[in-house]
């Protein structure tokens, strides 16, 4: 008894502590966020007074004069899309390497594995000079390839490890109820691996909504930029002005959607939803 | 419904491994056939040829008059039930059983009136809300039988269906599968590695042995007339005894006595012959009574064990001999070996079972005096293990 005592006791201890450490930095983001632009270098955490101009000025101009709404929309945009295509993809994939034999499955898992270990950096330049041939320079479809490129690795390891933990006897039992493969498939696998799909839909969206390598070299306007590249071409008031205030706000403001995906897809990422399927 | 029939089917893995070969079978509409046979001997794999679950590499598979060979499973119209029940465990025990219905296309009233009949036929009404995660073992697999009987198929195939359940269970599912499939009197393949099961529930058994069709009969033809070693040791429970002999001009010298055999079928006059004897032959010397002079022999054996069940007294004793060679016995051991863990033989001393009427005073350490049946006495060939003559030929004495 003492000694689970104890053991609460530290594990609590340790808990706080990274807690703490974790949640610090966004505590004095926000803190920052919530300062008028005079106190900003108060250096106190908590503000003296709290005002919400520095969300004001993201949005201020609408759509086209507001440096921060387009690259908004360009994120959740590329994001989604991104995701979505990724997942689908994936799934697809992950499902042929864990049920089938065929030749050359070792070499496109290897090749997965190379591909999600390589640098996105190297890729960089290379991009640069390609997309500007192509046209690709500075749109959706710039950014959205390279972040399938190095997102589906991640998707296809994450669900061939889910796909393979379902019994293969389901799929045959609906085979035999009368399913084509395709229906097999959507209706008794996918839903089974929601769990796994759900996990690697955070994975993806989260790299892609952080990626900063690839949108700040690909871009160069509001056409495609999204929010972490043009946090750094964002301007105080005067050109004397630091705009800590408003990157602070937008650094806030674009927490928001991860935290959102997260919760929403936690909920569905139920453990045990396989139990019952076979004698367990 | 329909019958189904396997004609020269053969399954060759991709690794070259033969699981059935050159497979002869026919089922007929409406009956209850079993396969049988120890782990690894092909059942599973014709069954699954069948099913449409796995490819068939020559021969070929016909449900009711047509083949079948191209056809997915989903084409073949039938229904199975798995041995872990394979239940989608994302669905209701009412979406569970609906399944194959909906994805038929039928519509919702007919299938919840089929779903709701089958579920009051299993006793399932008031589960089938549930999910399967929350359902007991036996629960869970008369929801896969459900599923099976909702869609009225040409044919049931079932891949061990029972053996996930304990003891108890197993043998009260065993009664409900056989009333379930004489009420529905639809076609029905079983595969099952328990001769139990197979005696008791088929209307015919099929052994198979190393993806080889060894005999189809009635229950009472295999036990009565093995046509090999490998069935006359497969099916019984305990085993039939083995013991080697010298046949001699009609009679045949045994480790517990000589027995005049009469004609042996065939024409083998003479040479060494693989003897069996089922447990239930042999009987306590001083129980048999008028019998003991009309036929049989008497012999003295050590007892080594008793075990009384009350009902039957089982005596093990063991007879001085070489030990009989051969594969098909060979295979048998190993199965028992898999299943208990001991193969009950020793080197040079061949093991026998007993089982003597429970009033009989045999007890461990005693040399008592026993009583063989000879006139069940079967014959089989060591080199190849056929039966060398079939019951019911001469064997008497008198």
């Amino acid at each position: 008894m003492e000694h689970e005592n104890r053991q609460r006791v530290l594990w609590t201890i340790a808990i706080v502590v990274v807690l703490i450490f974790a949640l610090i930095p966004v505590l004095w983001l926000i803190s920052l966020s919530l300062k008028p632009p005079g106190s900003i270098t108060d250096k106190s955490f908590i503000p003296s007074e709290f005002s919400l101009e520095n969300y004001k000025s993201l949005f201020e101009g609408g759509i086209d004069d507001s440096p921060f709404i387009k690259p908004l929309i360009n994120s959740i945009v590329i994001a989604l899309i991104t995701t979505v295509i990724a997942i689908t993809l994936a799934s697809f994939a992950a499902y042929a390497i864990a049920r089938l034999e065929f030749p050359g499955k070792r070499l496109i898992l290897a090749g997965a594995l190379a591909i999600a270990m390589f640098p996105p950096i190297s890729t960089v330049g290379p991009l640069f000079d390609m997309w500007r041939a192509l046209g690709l320079y500075d749109t959706y479809p710039g950014l959205i390839i390279p972040y399938l490129t190095f997102s589906l690795p991640l998707a296809i390891y994450v669900l061939v490890a889910f796909f393979r933990e379902i019994p293969w006897e389901l799929e045959q039992a609906a085979q035999v109820d009368g399913a084509t493969p395709f229906q097999a498939f959507t209706k008794v696998i996918v839903p089974l691996a929601a769990p796994g799909v759900f996990t690697a839909a955070i994975l993806v969206f989260i790299f892609a909504w952080n990626d900063f390598l690839f949108a700040i070299s690909l871009t160069s306007s509001d056409a495609s930029r999204t929010v972490p590249a043009a946090l750094a071409f964002f301007t105080g008031e005067s050109s004397f002005t630091e705009p800590t205030g408003s990157i602070s706000a937008a650094a806030v403001v674009v927490t928001v959607p991860i935290i959102i995906f997260v919760l929403f897809f936690q909920r569905r990422i139920v453990a045990g939803l396989t139990a019952g399927a076979v004698k367990g | 419904m329909a019958e189904i029939v396997l004609d020269g089917v053969t399954k060759v893995f991709g690794d070259g491994f033969e699981a059935v070969k050159d497979m002869d079978l026919e089922i007929a509409d409406g009956e209850f056939m079993i396969l049988v046979g120890p782990s690894g001997c092909g059942k599973s794999t014709a069954l699954r040829m069948i099913a449409g679950l796995e490819d068939i590499s020559s021969g070929e598979v016909k449900i009711g008059g047509e083949a079948v060979n191209d056809r997915s499973p989903k084409d073949r119209d039938i229904a199975m039930v798995f041995q872990n029940y394979a239940l989608y465990p994302h669905m209701t025990v009412r979406e569970n059983m609906g399944f194959a219905l909906k994805l038929a296309g039928v519509d919702k009233g007919e299938i919840d009136r089929k779903v709701e009949e089958a579920a009051s036929t299993l006793d399932l009404e008031q589960h089938l809300d549930r999910r399967p995660a929350n359902l007991s073992g036996g629960q869970r697999q008369r929801v896969a039988m459900g599923r099976a009987i909702v869609r009225d198929p040409k044919a049931f195939l079932m891949d061990e269906p029972l053996s996930n359940l304990d003891a108890k269970l197993r043998v009260q599912m065993r009664t409900e599968v056989s009333r379930l499939q004489s009420d529905l009197e639809t076609t029905t393949v079983y595969v099952t590695h328990d001769q139990t099961e197979a005696m008791t529930l088929g209307d015919r058994v099929a052994v198979m042995r190393a993806g080889i069709l060894q005999q189809v009969g009635t229950p009472a033809e295999l036990y009565e007339e093995p046509t090999n070693l490998f069935v006359a040791g497969f099916i019984g429970s305990p085993a039939m005894n083995f013991m080697p002999g010298e046949l001699d001009g009609g009679k045949v010298k045994l480790p517990i006595g000589e027995v005049d055999v009469g004609d042996i079928a065939g024409g083998g006059g003479s040479g060494s012959v693989v003897a069996g004897l089922r447990p239930e032959n042999l009987e306590d010397a001083s129980i048999v009574g008028d019998l003991r002079g009309e036929r049989g022999v008497v012999f003295e054996a050590e007892i080594d064990l008793v075990e009384s069940l009350g009902s039957d007294l089982y005596a093990y004793f063991h007879i001085e001999s070489e030990g009989v060679q051969s594969d098909q016995l060979a295979d048998l051991v190993a199965d028992r070996l898999d299943e208990t863990g001991a193969a009950g033989t020793r080197e040079g001393q061949e093991q026998v079972v007993a089982r003597l009427d429970p009033t009989s005073k045999v007890k461990r350490g005693d040399t008592a005096e026993l009583w063989a049946d000879t006139s069940k006495l079967q014959l089989f060939d060591p080199e190849s293990g056929e039966s060398l003559r079939r019951s019911g030929a001469a064997g008497d004495q008198s």
